[in-house]
């Protein structure tokens, strides 16, 4: 019985989907396990896991479901004699079973086993089935039902070593957000300026256009496709930031590489913005505050990056910065406001998990700026409100409990 | 069902569980994404498929620019005008202006063949999204000749990915995935022989030794890869290198590292060495 497996893997946090799980059944069914764990165990992974960053979430799935299983077992057996019954595991919670109900599980496997009556024991070139199998994954699933090991104890345990090893530790990068998710993010920032400016010559459809055409000149306009959005990045580097190096780099280089913005700057700070913020990440060269401000307007798009997380005295006191070569007689918490107030369109990014954005400052600059956590769906969030479409509001009520207990 | 069909060539030597994977994905007739290191020996892998399953090759070597129907085919409009214009030929054949891309060439093959999708991710993010369904259902439609064409046998697809960029989800559920390990020093001992048949045996091991430590350096941006030992290896050797010069210092390292902070941090990493 292997459902219990595809749970497993699951409740790991691997998004294994019902394409690749039945993939998988298929290659079993044809024998490709060879009655091997070691085979099935990469067979599995090449089909399962597309990511070898997640190859160590694998490996301890791998390892924990397959401890007591021998090396030598009957893979395609087992995988045939479900099919040609396939019930489902009987201690799934209801949850569960709602959510497979959900997914037309019992429909796909019905479906599945006709395919495979059809082609009886040989498997030429039917690929219509695979197409049939469907593209949705699982929701959210539950916990992992009580584990349903493959009989056999002991023995050869080879596969299992393999993953107890754990090679791909390394690769593993637990990341928040990768740069693709950013790029895609930011992608979603773009707005096309339709109707604004003259018309341009479009180039390529003229000349295909012309070529088409008998070679009858027909020049064709178009709007012009430029990027209205002006994104001025500011990132908090050093001292309590230097755990998210790798993010806010990460951050960087997709805003940096997408070619859709009309104008991009990027600034740094040290826990808060006082009267100078700079342009290389030591902190050497820069230009005054104010000459920033005067540059933006409201037509820009503000995302500071930071953990808000200093001493109080840092934002609410003249002269609070941190470095000496700051004399601060504005306060930092007055920068910030006056950043706010010239650069309607900002938001603040918070690599830290929301659990501590009780802490002191970090209320204080939620009460200036709306602040969302540096993940996939706190950078989504923050996109919208940019794009206006959610409301652009900086609240600092006290987070609720559950958040609290959260991790990011 | 034929499996294990592919076994490696003498040239190319695969591991169990790459062969294994390049069998599954040409059983399932799924494309096989390949990632690794670069200098891994991805791209030579689908040369060695080809040649043991006795396949043609067709590479599309993706760009920056590259799109999706790039791979499919383009109607010349701009030739057919110009023998419009000096009556070269019958124009009214529109079909003689449809030059087919590697993708649609592969899916029009009588033979079933092996196409190498080189570096995805050189590509638009958007790119692999836009493959889906040719990769799916393996046919195309020629609009302006309302050609259809459905591929007589689906063709071994292979895709490399250097991990530049993410590739989005919907493409990866698609393909069997194989991630090919950097090789450890047996591996790698037997990959140089084959570059370097006559190496001594306390050269190679020395710089064996040396080029794991590099490897092994927090914080380097770039990690010298296989191509750049063999190079290493070679100017060591026209070089006249001592095998206890090697252990002293590191000469021509700038056939290794590329980097100048690379440079600089595995200088510092061997006067650390040197103290200790």
């Amino acid at each position: 019985m292997f459902t219990g497996f595809l749970f497993h893997l699951r409740s790991f946090g691997l998004k294994v989907s019902m394409m690749e799980w039945l993939a998988l059944m298929r290659a079993l069914s044809e024998g490709f396990s060879r009655s091997n764990l070691t085979v099935f165990y990469h067979l599995s992974r090449a089909l399962l896991v597309k990511k070898e960053a997640d190859f160590d979430t694998f490996d301890r799935a791998f390892a924990t479901y397959f401890r007591d299983v021998s090396e030598v077992f009957e893979v395609t057996e087992e995988v045939l004699t479900w099919l040609q019954n396939p019930e489902l595991p009987r201690d799934l919670t209801d949850e569960e079973r709602k959510a497979l109900k959900e997914l037309g599980f019992e429909d796909l496997l019905t479906t599945f086993k006709k395919r495979l009556e059809e082609q009886d024991g040989r498997h030429d070139k039917g690929n219509k089935w695979v197409g049939t199998a469907g593209t949705s994954p699982f929701g959210h699933g539950g916990k992992h039902p009580e584990g349903i090991r493959v009989g056999g104890a002991g023995g050869n345990r080879t596969a299992v070593q393999i993953a107890e090893s754990r090679r791909f530790r390394n690769l593993r990068n637990d990341r928040i957000l990768d740069t693709r998710q950013i790029g895609v993010a930011l992608r979603r920032l773009r707005k096309l300026e339709k109707d604004e400016g003259p018309e341009e010559l479009d180039l390529d459809k003229t000349i295909d256009h012309a070529a088409r055409n008998a070679g009858e000149i027909d020049l064709i306009f178009a709007p012009p496709k430029k990027n209205r959005i002006k994104l001025l990045l500011l990132i908090d580097v050093g001292g309590s930031m230097d755990p998210h190096t790798q993010l806010c780099e990460r951050l960087f280089s997709a805003a940096h590489r997408a070619s859709h913005f009309k104008k991009f700057e990027s600034r740094f700070f040290h826990n808060c913005i006082y009267e100078k913020v700079y342009t290389d990440i030591s902190r050497w060269k820069g230009e005054p505050t104010k000459d920033m401000l005067r540059r933006v307007d409201d037509t820009w798009t503000v995302v500071l990056v930071g953990d808000a997380w200093m001493s109080p005295y840092e934002l609410t006191y003249s002269g609070g910065a941190l470095d000496y070569y700051h004399e601060n007689p504005d306060t930092g918490l007055e920068w910030l406001k006056r950043l706010r107030r010239r650069c309607p369109k900002s938001v603040w990014l918070n690599p830290e998990p929301k659990r501590i954005w009780n802490a002191p400052t970090i209320r204080l600059i939620r009460q200036v700026f709306p602040m969302f956590p540096l993940t996939v769906d706190g950078l989504s969030d923050a996109v919208d409100v940019l794009r206006g479409a959610k409301p652009n509001k900086a609240v600092a009520d006290p987070l609720p409990d559950e958040t609290r207990s959260f991790g990011t | 069902m034929q499996f294990q069909r592919f076994q490696g060539s003498d040239r190319y030597i695969v591991s169990p569980e790459l062969r294994d994977a390049v069998n599954v994905a040409v059983a399932l007739e799924k494309p096989l994404l390949v990632r690794g290191e670069p200098g891994t020996g991805k791209t030579v892998l689908a040369e060695a498929i080809a040649e043991s399953l006795v396949m043609e090759l067709i590479s599309w070597n993706i760009k920056s620019t590259s799109k999706a129907q790039d791979g499919l085919y383009l109607y010349d409009t701009v030739q057919r005008l110009n023998d419009a214009r000096f009556g070269d030929r019958d124009i009214t054949d529109v079909r003689q202006y449809i030059k087919y891309g590697p993708l649609g060439r592969s899916f029009l093959s009588e033979q079933r063949l092996v196409l190498l999708i080189d570096e995805i991710d050189k590509a638009d993010m958007e790119f692999p999204n836009d493959l889906l369904h040719e990769l799916d259902r393996m046919s195309f439609r020629v609009e302006e000749t309302s050609d259809y064409f459905a591929a007589k046998h689906r063709p071994v697809v292979i895709i490399t990915s250097n991990a530049e960029k993410e590739l989005p989800d919907a493409f990866l559920r698609r393909c069997v995935f194989h991630y090919i390990e950097f090789p450890d020093k047996e591996l790698m001992t037997d990959i140089v022989k084959v570059h370097h048949p006559d190496i001594e045996e306390e050269l190679l091991r020395q710089v064996l030794v040396r080029f794991y430590w590099l490897r092994d350096l927090p914080d380097l941006r770039k990690r010298p890869s296989t191509s750049e030992l063999i190079d290493w290896i070679a100017a060591l050797r026209r070089g006249g290198i001592e095998p206890q010069t090697i252990e002293m210092e590191l000469p021509f390292l700038g056939v290794l590292l590329k980097r100048e902070s690379d440079i600089n941090l595995a200088g510092s990493a061997q006067r650390r060495t040197r103290v200790n």
